[in-house]
C-alpha cells in the first residue's frame, strides 16, 4: 500500500537541516510538495541559498529516509520558483532558532541595494532580549545568517539573514 | 524541428554567457578565501563567491539539458576550453588589490541588479525561476561592494587612490556588458531576454550616484571598449584561472569524495 502524502512529510520532518540542525527540512520550507506520478513518489525541493553546499547532503539524506521507511522509486526534483523565503518559517521554526542562539528572521522588506540600508535593523539578541545591537558584518558562518554584536551582554550572535 | 533545434542552440549559448559570468567572477573571488584583509571580509568574499557559483551551477546545469547531450554542470565547468567559454573579459582578470575586487564586483552587480528583474520575466520559465532567486541574493552582493566603494573612496588617501586606479583600469571592460549581437536579438524577439544595451543609463547613472559620493571621479565613457568575451575570445587570464580551476577533474575525472 502506498504511503499517504501525510505519511511522507512526516518521515521528512525526521531530517534536519545539517547546519541548522534545530530545525527539519519541511519547517524549513525546503520541501515544497510530495505527489505521485506514475511509479515515482516525486519529492519536490527548493535550495534556500543558490550555492547552500547543504543541498546535496539533504537529497542523501531524504533517499535513504524514504528508503528506510520501505518508499521505492523516489524521484528528487529541485524547483526554484517561487524563490525560498524565510517567510516561510513558522513562529514555532522561529521560537526554535532563537532558543538554539540564532536571532530569527523578521519579515522580509521590499528589494534594496541602497548601501548601508540594513545597517540600522532593529534585532533582538537571542540571549538577554536587548534591541541594543548592531551589525557586525552581513555575511556569516553560511549563506543564511549574518554577524551580529550585543551592547548590552556583550555577546556575538548570529541572526538568520532574511530574504 | 530544425526550427527548435536552433532555438535550443540560441538558449544554451546565452546561458553559457549567463552562468560563465558567474563561475568566472566567483573563482576570482574565491582566490581571497584565507587571504580577506580582515576576518570579516574574508568570510563576505567567500560567501558571495559561493552564491555565485551556486547560480552558476544551477544555471550550467539548465544548459546541460537545453543542449541535449548528457552534458552536466560539472562537464560544462570543467572540460571546456577558454575559447569556449562566454564569460564577460572583466570577469577574468586577475583579482588584484581588494580595491579591484571590490569595484569590480560592483560594477558588474549593478549590472546584474538591472538584468535579473528582466530575466524574471522573460517567457523562458526555468530561466525566470532562475533569476527571480538570482536577485535576492545580487541585492546583497550589490549592498555589500557599494558600502566598501564609500568607504574606499572617501576614506584615506590610500585607498581613495587604489579603488580609483581600479575604476579607471576596469572602465575599458564594461562595455561589453552593454553589447548588442545576433544572438541577443534573437532571444529578444522571442521574449526570452531584453536588450541589455537599454539597461545602461539606469546602470550608469546607479554606478555614478556611489562614485561621486564617495568623492571619485567617474571615468571617461568615450574610451576605447574591450570586446571579445561572448564570442570566446579571452584574455591570457582565462587560459591561467582554468588551468589551477579544472585541474583536479582533469587529473582525476569523476573523482568522488
Amino acid at each position: 500500500m502506498e504511503a499517504t502524502k501525510e505519511q511522507i512529510i512526516q518521515y521528512l520532518e525526521e531530517i534536519t537541516d545539517p547546519e541548522v540542525p534545530v530545525l527539519n527540512i519541511v519547517e524549513l520550507g525546503i520541501v515544497r510538495n510530495v505527489r505521485y506520478e506514475s511509479d515515482n513518489l516525486l519529492v519536490e525541493i527548493t535550495p534556500t541559498y543558490s550555492g547552500c553546499p547543504a543541498m546535496r547532503v539533504i537529497e542523501n539524506a531524504i533517499l535513504s529516509t524514504l528508503t528506510e521507511k520501505g518508499i521505492e522509486h523516489v524521484v528528487i526534483k529541485t524547483i526554484f520558483s517561487p524563490p525560498w523565503t524565510t517567510d516561510w518559517l513558522t513562529d514555532e521554526a522561529k521560537q526554535k532558532l532563537k532558543a538554539y542562539g540564532i536571532a530569527p528572521p523578521e519579515k522580509v522588506e521590499k528589494l534594496n541595494w541602497m548601501p548601508f540600508s540594513n545597517a540600522n535593523k532593529k534585532v533582538s539578541c537571542p540571549f538577554c532580549d536587548s534591541s541594543q545591537t548592531k551589525l557586525t558584518s552581513e555575511f556569516g558562518s553560511t549563506a543564511c545568517k549574518s554577524l551580529y554584536y550585543c551592547n548590552n551582554c556583550q555577546q556575538p550572535f548570529e541572526h538568520f539573514k532574511c530574504i | 524541428m530544425a526550427a527548435q533545434d536552433k532555438n535550443n542552440k540560441d538558449i544554451f549559448e546565452y546561458l553559457l554567457r549567463l552562468a560563465d559570468d558567474r563561475l568566472i567572477i566567483g573563482h576570482r573571488l574565491s582566490e581571497w578565501c584565507g587571504h580577506g584583509p580582515i576576518v570579516e571580509e574574508d568570510i563576505a568574499l567567500a560567501n558571495i563567491a559561493l552564491d555565485c557559483i551556486g547560480q552558476a551551477t544551477n544555471l550550467l546545469k539548465l544548459a546541460g539539458e537545453v543542449e541535449g547531450e548528457g552534458r552536466g554542470e560539472d562537464d560544462l565547468a570543467y572540460f571546456r576550453e577558454a575559447i569556449d567559454f562566454r564569460n564577460l573579459i572583466m570577469a577574468e582578470l586577475p583579482k588584484g588589490d581588494f580595491a579591484f575586487t571590490i569595484a569590480r564586483q560592483f560594477l558588474y552587480s549593478a549590472y546584474s541588479y538591472l538584468l535579473l528583474p528582466k530575466l524574471a520575466e522573460s517567457k523562458y520559465e526555468p530561466l525566470a525561476a532562475q533569476a527571480a532567486k538570482g536577485l535576492k541574493e545580487n541585492q546583497y552582493h550589490l549592498r555589500h561592494s557599494s558600502e566598501w566603494i564609500l568607504r574606499l573612496g572617501d576614506g584615506t588617501q590610500e585607498s581613495h587612490q587604489r579603488v580609483q586606479t581600479a575604476l579607471d583600469d576596469l572602465w575599458m571592460y564594461t562595455g561589453e556588458m552593454f553589447e548588442h549581437d545576433d544572438l541577443e536579438q534573437q532571444l529578444v524577439k522571442e521574449g526570452i531576454t531584453v536588450k541589455s544595451v537599454e539597461l545602461k543609463p539606469e546602470w550608469k547613472k546607479m554606478v555614478s550616484d556611489i562614485i561621486s559620493q564617495a568623492t571619485l571621479k567617474l571615468p571617461a565613457s568615450d574610451i576605447y571598449m574591450m570586446s571579445g568575451g561572448r564570442r570566446g575570445r579571452h584574455s591570457e587570464h582565462l587560459g591561467h584561472l582554468l588551468s589551477e580551476m579544472q585541474i583536479l577533474a582533469r587529473s582525476f575525472p569523476d573523482a568522488k569524495w
